[in-house]
């Protein structure tokens, strides 16, 4: 459904979860009778009292259960109900990880796997809490569409458009209330199409999630330099859209709120690896250890996440290669 | 049924889950006597989910006696290609739900399509076949606790209880006793009962009550093949031409010739 431009700024104050289950899932409950919203104890975190209040009929909570939470949803998925499951994206997508590759994967029912605080947004919970290797898992699940919203707007757009989709769609949203927008605005989403936010000629930015609007903030710190990035977001990884990979950029630089192997960076690594000739590519996220536990915006600065950051590795990187 | 679990299990070199095969014998062929199931068209029909899914000798020749898999499908038992291997493969024109293999999943499968089906308003009811061993696994209990929390009173949950698992008897590997105070304390209704009995189980099986249920089957793990019974060799192994000859004696001998 369209947003006003009012909706987006309730959005952004909303945060990804409020958005999605608080605003827009209660209106598509209307019209869609074959919801059914599951969690395993996250419901109130996530933003779906509204939901569970004019819908009691329509939610399980399983309890603190995630794999019971996924084979549940694809009994109801058997039935031709379409079900939703939220709980944090760390547990769902380790704990659960065999049953989502069992029922979402191998027996290809069309269940919605919305993960909630991904990344490091449970901040101070610690690394038990951290869902950075999740977009290299659901990457692995046969079928599985990963996509990661870059703000609240988008985070509602992937979610009607994978209740739209005719199989497994991996969800992964991040951060609590208060999500700083990078679309002001309406616009054009399609799950497996990238889209450019920025042009540049010297350096591509391909960013998903969280970080599109930090790569949107390097960027402009790069203008300052006299680095011309371009920006893409790439919220579905999977499938990952290699026609919007500029190949005739100098540098190609991935970012992400993940380990640098296995997800963006590793899928748009994969997809280079077919050619004999390509820029370098720049792998932008967590590397092989535990995170120094702290604030948000400490971890992302430590990590090299924050705009500085992502535009000095760019800026030696560049050094580097002349 | 016996005889042609045996003759699908000549056609593979792997080897055949022949113990878990033969005990859940009796099990698959009351479950389908009792089950209602007019077409798998039909949205009103009973649900058979075999979460274990390595008895695919007794899952797949009782499909075969209700016509749902044919002689050809059970030739092709374990060949290069074929969809009907070790573990069943969800394939609803065939009257199979669900995909076997890993276990500990069909539990939670179960209660999620009892709950649609009473969500739907269905009469029909939602059996669920599991192993004694599968029962180590956590999810069940996960499951079995959410089906009690939902009152799934469609739902019936039977162990093939043979006592064995991979390493040997279920009590030196993961002691499950006692298993029917377990399944009462998560909202069952249980039973014991001799689960090569086909009296007993059509009686356990027909029966329907305000919680789900539980029937524990005692069963002979390669019951019906003497120098396999309570062996634990009998979880997957290959039966020699000479094996195969002496079991199919000792099987005609023990039901006659059919």
């Amino acid at each position: 459904m369209e947003q006003s431009k009012i909706n987006v700024k309730l959005m952004s104050m909303a945060g990804q979860g409020g958005s999605v289950f608080g605003m827009a899932l209660p209106v598509l409950a209307q019209s869609r009778e074959d919801i059914r919203v599951l969690s395993a104890d996250m419901s109130t975190p996530a933003g779906l009292d509204k939901f569970k209040a004019a819908y009691p009929e329509r939610f399980i909570n399983v309890g603190i259960a995630e794999q019971n939470l996924i084979g549940c949803a694809a009994g109801l998925a058997s039935e031709g109900l379409r079900p939703i499951c939220v709980a944090q994206s760390c547990f769902l997508s380790m704990r659960s990880f065999e049953q989502i590759r069992q029922y979402a994967g191998y027996m290809k029912f069309p269940i919605i796997i919305a993960g909630i605080a991904s990344g490091l947004s449970l901040q101070f919970f610690g690394n038990t809490h951290f869902a950075v290797e999740d977009i290299a898992l659901m990457r692995m699940v046969p079928g599985m569409t990963v996509v990661c919203p870059c703000d609240s707007l988008e985070a509602v757009k992937a979610f009607e458009s994978a209740l739209e989709h005719d199989g497994p769609v991996y969800i992964r949203m991040f951060g609590g209330t208060g999500v700083p927008s990078v679309y002001a605005q309406d616009y054009d989403f399609s799950l497996g199409r990238a889209i450019v936010l920025r042009d540049g000629k010297d350096v591509q930015i391909i960013a998903a999630g969280s970080v599109v609007k930090t790569a949107l903030d390097a960027a402009a710190i790069l203008e300052q330099e006299g680095v011309q990035a371009s920006v893409v977001n790439m919220h579905t990884i999977k499938p990952l859209d290699s026609s919007a990979i500029a190949l005739d950029k100098k540098l190609l630089v991935t970012v992400e709120e993940h380990r640098r192997f296995g997800g963006l960076g590793g899928a748009v690594s994969e997809y280079l690896s077919g050619m004999s000739h390509h820029p370098e590519l720049l792998r932008l996220g967590f590397g092989d250890d535990n995170i120094k536990v702290g604030g948000y915006g400490y971890m992302m600065q430590e990590s090299g996440l924050s705009a500085d950051g992502v535009a000095h590795s760019i800026l030696n990187k560049l050094k580097r290669m002349i | 049924m016996k005889l042609k679990a045996l003759e699908m299990t000549q056609g593979s070199a792997f080897g055949s889950h022949i113990g878990g095969g033969f005990s859940a014998m009796e099990i698959m062929a009351s479950i389908y006597a009792v089950a209602q199931i007019p077409s798998m068209e039909d949205p009103g029909r009973d649900r058979v989910i075999v979460s274990k899914g390595h008895c695919t000798l007794a899952y797949f020749t009782a499909l075969w006696k209700k016509g749902f898999l044919s002689e050809e499908d059970l030739a092709c038992f374990e060949a290069d290609g074929s969809s009907y291997y070790a573990h069943a493969f969800r394939n609803l024109a065939k009257g199979i739900e669900f995909s076997g293999g890993s276990l500990g999943l069909g539990v939670s499968f179960a209660a999620g399509v009892a709950r649609a089906c009473k969500e739907k308003n269905l009469e029909n009811r939602v059996f669920v076949v599991v192993g004694d061993g599968e029962l180590n696994e956590g999810m069940v209990w996960e499951a079995l606790m959410s089906a009690g929390k939902m009152k799934l009173d469609n739902l019936t949950v039977i162990v093939d209880r043979n006592g064995y698992q991979v390493d040997g008897p279920t009590e030196e590997v993961m002691d499950l006793s006692p298993l029917e105070k377990k399944f009462e304390a998560f909202g069952f209704e249980a039973c014991t009962i001799d689960g090569h009995s086909l009296g007993e189980l059509v009686d356990a099986l027909s029966k329907r009550s305000s919680s789900p249920r539980a029937i524990i089957a005692k069963t002979i793990k390669a019951h019906g093949i003497s120098f396999l019974e309570n062996n634990k060799m009998s979880h997957h192994c290959v039966l020699s031409k000479k094996k195969y000859e002496q079991a199919v004696q000792e099987i005609k001998a023990a039901y006659g010739a059919e």
